[in-house]
């Protein structure tokens, strides 16, 4: 495998190939934060099925797989679907996700039927248009990797120039407004970026996954930060990641497509963020697990407590079953009170009794006013 | 502004707003003079929101102009300052709080151009000025409700305009911060700006105010709180049983 890994990077070839996935990975991280930030998603998702019979179209006018021309296919059918849908729900009953859903499959339908007809014309095997659907970053050439990186600088310099007015109309675009700035035309640019981001993925990533180089970096990211640049700088990076690891994997691996490759790359790093950063999901149970336990502690603590005072002997031994009594809360006192005795807290006093050691008293002191007055 | 002096603060001329086949906003005049503070009131559905919005530009008018210290709106962006509903944004969003007050000063840089010290310190200043500068660095995801509403707060002083436009500032907050926010805002118009909020609760309407537009789509009545705030004035925009007017017919009779 290692080897593998050096005669990979060291070839030209090769390189070419891991700069373009790496190159896809940052604008796709940055401009997918934005898809998410203003929980639009699903038009990621509907924007990248909805090339596919662009690309179709373009190679069936032009007769050959020429890149420049199924880029312009590819964007103009994604942006006609959008078209669409803002058409649809301003002007009829029907909700957003309706539209988007029927926008999609009517749009990657169209695709693949338009696939099957290109692909018996004489010359389809040359241009393995299917290769669309999953991505095959093995095919890119230094044009290629040319065109990825020039549309990502254009969408990188966007998201730069704008970075304050983005910021505005993902989180109060009325307010944006007031101000003077167009969020009419602000969100055409947020469209023209993400439409360019999943363009120069198609090649790598295919129109059926690349929703998820969008979306999953930005998700992945936004687990464990808290601020705007430092979340589109971590999406970056994870694509980035993603990207060249996914490349690495479908080149060792016989047949397997680059794009789910790269995606499950990047689904692992996000159900790994999802469920163990600061926030996630096994981080906050475990906190939760935590604060219980040490509140039911505080509770014994306080009840012993109290009773002593009751004897004016702060070491004054009481029953276990005193104790459950007094406290009334219903959980289960004796396993509150050895874990107190593994802190040195409470000591036991014969039998069935219990009381607080020196530095249990002193621990009360700790506790909060609230928690200490009755 | 050397002309403004005689016109109004707001001056609102005829307006009407639609959504689809429904009348929202009928046919209002309405003069807002310099200094004052005025409770835009009225029954749910009533339009106080619309109003708010539709000053500003932000619904489409079917009729009506806008006037601002006697100039079109759309020259006098600047001098207003608007605080939408607390509910209106995502609190999660990744940002924090004195970022957020920072978009206040957003209108002034103009495009492309970024915050730098002069605005951070315009910022913590007015922080300073809602009681939550020990709160700036925080994410606004962690803030209260009553917090949130002083961090929009805060974002509108930022934008140092002389009308302010608030919807439903008290909306869920506790006692202390309404009482922060009159505050702030009687500062405000005794320094000659002018405040014009949506309110709802109407047992506060006197202590608060002194200037009121009692509104139901169309104008009920406006002018003093002492002079218009009265059970038939109420009566006409609340109505006896029926809370408000559905139809377009009832509703135009009612102007």
């Amino acid at each position: 495998m290692l080897e593998f890994a050096v005669e990979l990077f060291s070839d030209y070839t090769a390189r070419t190939i891991l700069l373009g996935a790496a190159s896809l990975g940052i604008v796709s991280g940055v401009v997918g934060s934005y898809a998410v930030l203003r929980k639009q998603s699903l038009v990621g998702d509907v924007m990248s099925h909805a090339a596919l019979p662009g690309i179709v179209l373009a190679f069936i006018i032009m007769g050959v797989k020429e890149q420049l021309p199924i880029f312009i296919g590819a964007a103009l059918s994604a942006v006609l679907a959008v078209f669409l849908i803002n058409l649809v729900t301003s002007n009829s009953r029907i909700k957003t996700d309706s539209a988007m859903g029927m926008a999609l499959s009517v749009f990657f339908g169209l695709g693949l039927v338009l696939l099957t007809y290109a692909q018996k014309m004489p010359d389809a095997n040359q241009a393995g248009l299917d290769k669309f659907l999953f991505g095959q970053a093995e095919a890119l050439v230094e044009k290629d990797v040319l065109i990825i990186g020039v549309t990502g600088l254009f969408a990188l310099l966007v998201v730069g120039l704008f970075w304050k007015e983005f910021k505005l109309l993902c989180f109060d675009p009325d307010f944006g407004g007031t101000m003077g700035f167009s969020m009419k035309s602000l969100d055409l640019l947020v469209t023209a970026v993400i439409v360019s981001a999943i363009v120069i993925g198609l090649q790598t990533v295919g129109v059926v996954l690349m929703s998820s180089m969008l979306i999953a970096p930005a998700v992945a990211a936004r687990q464990w930060t808290g601020g705007m640049g430092s979340m589109v700088i971590l999406a970056a990076l994870i694509a980035a990641v993603s990207g060249v690891t996914g490349v690495a994997l479908s080149a060792g691996f016989e047949n397997v497509p680059t794009g789910p490759a790269v995606i499950v790359c990047v689904s692992v790093i996000a159900f790994f963020s999802v469920l163990f950063s600061p926030n996630g999901f096994f981080t906050l149970r475990f906190k939760d697990a935590r604060s219980r336990r040490e509140i039911k502690k505080d509770y014994v603590l306080k009840a012993l407590h109290d009773l002593a005072l009751e004897h004016d002997d702060p070491g004054y031994a009481h029953s276990e079953r005193l104790l459950a009594l007094g406290s009334e809360k219903g959980f289960n006192v004796r396993k509150s009170l050895s874990q107190l005795k593994a802190a040195g807290y409470v000591e036991r006093a014969g039998e069935e009794n219990w009381r607080l050691t020196p530095s249990g008293i002193r621990q009360i002191r700790e506790l909060s006013p609230l928690e200490r007055s009755g | 502004m050397s002309s403004g002096e005689q016109s109004p603060a707001v001056r609102v001329t005829d307006l009407t707003v639609a959504y689809g086949d429904k009348t929202v906003l009928w046919d209002i005049d309405l003069e807002i003079p310099i200094g004052s503070m005025v409770a835009v009131v009225g029954p749910n559905g009533a339009g106080k929101t619309t109003l708010i919005k539709s000053i500003q530009g932000l619904v489409p008018r079917v009729a009506g102009v806008v006037s601002i210290h006697g100039k079109p709106y759309e020259k006098q962006r600047k001098e207003v300052s608007y605080v939408p509903q607390r509910g209106s944004v995502d609190w999660d969003f990744p940002t924090s709080v004195v970022d957020t007050v920072k978009m206040g000063s957003y209108g002034d840089l103009g495009w492309i151009r970024r915050p730098g010290k002069k605005e951070h310190e315009k910022a913590l200043s007015a922080l300073e000025k809602v009681d939550m500068l020990e709160f700036a660095q925080r994410q606004i995801s962690q803030l209260s409700g009553g917090q949130q509403q002083r961090v929009f707060l805060a974002r509108a002083l930022v934008q140092s305009a002389s009308v302010y436009l608030l919807d439903e500032p008290f909306q869920g907050v506790d006692a202390t911060t309404e009482k922060a926010i009159v505050r702030i805002l009687k500062e405000l118009t005794d320094g000659g700006k002018t405040v014009l909020a949506v309110h709802h609760d109407l047992n506060t309407v006197s202590e608060y105010y002194e200037q009121i537009a009692i509104l139901n789509v169309g104008l009920v009545a406006s002018g003093r709180v002492d002079e218009v705030f009265n059970s038939e004035n109420l009566m006409k925009a609340y109505g006896g049983k029926t809370s408000f007017f559905p139809e377009r017919k009832s509703s135009r009779r009612a102007v």
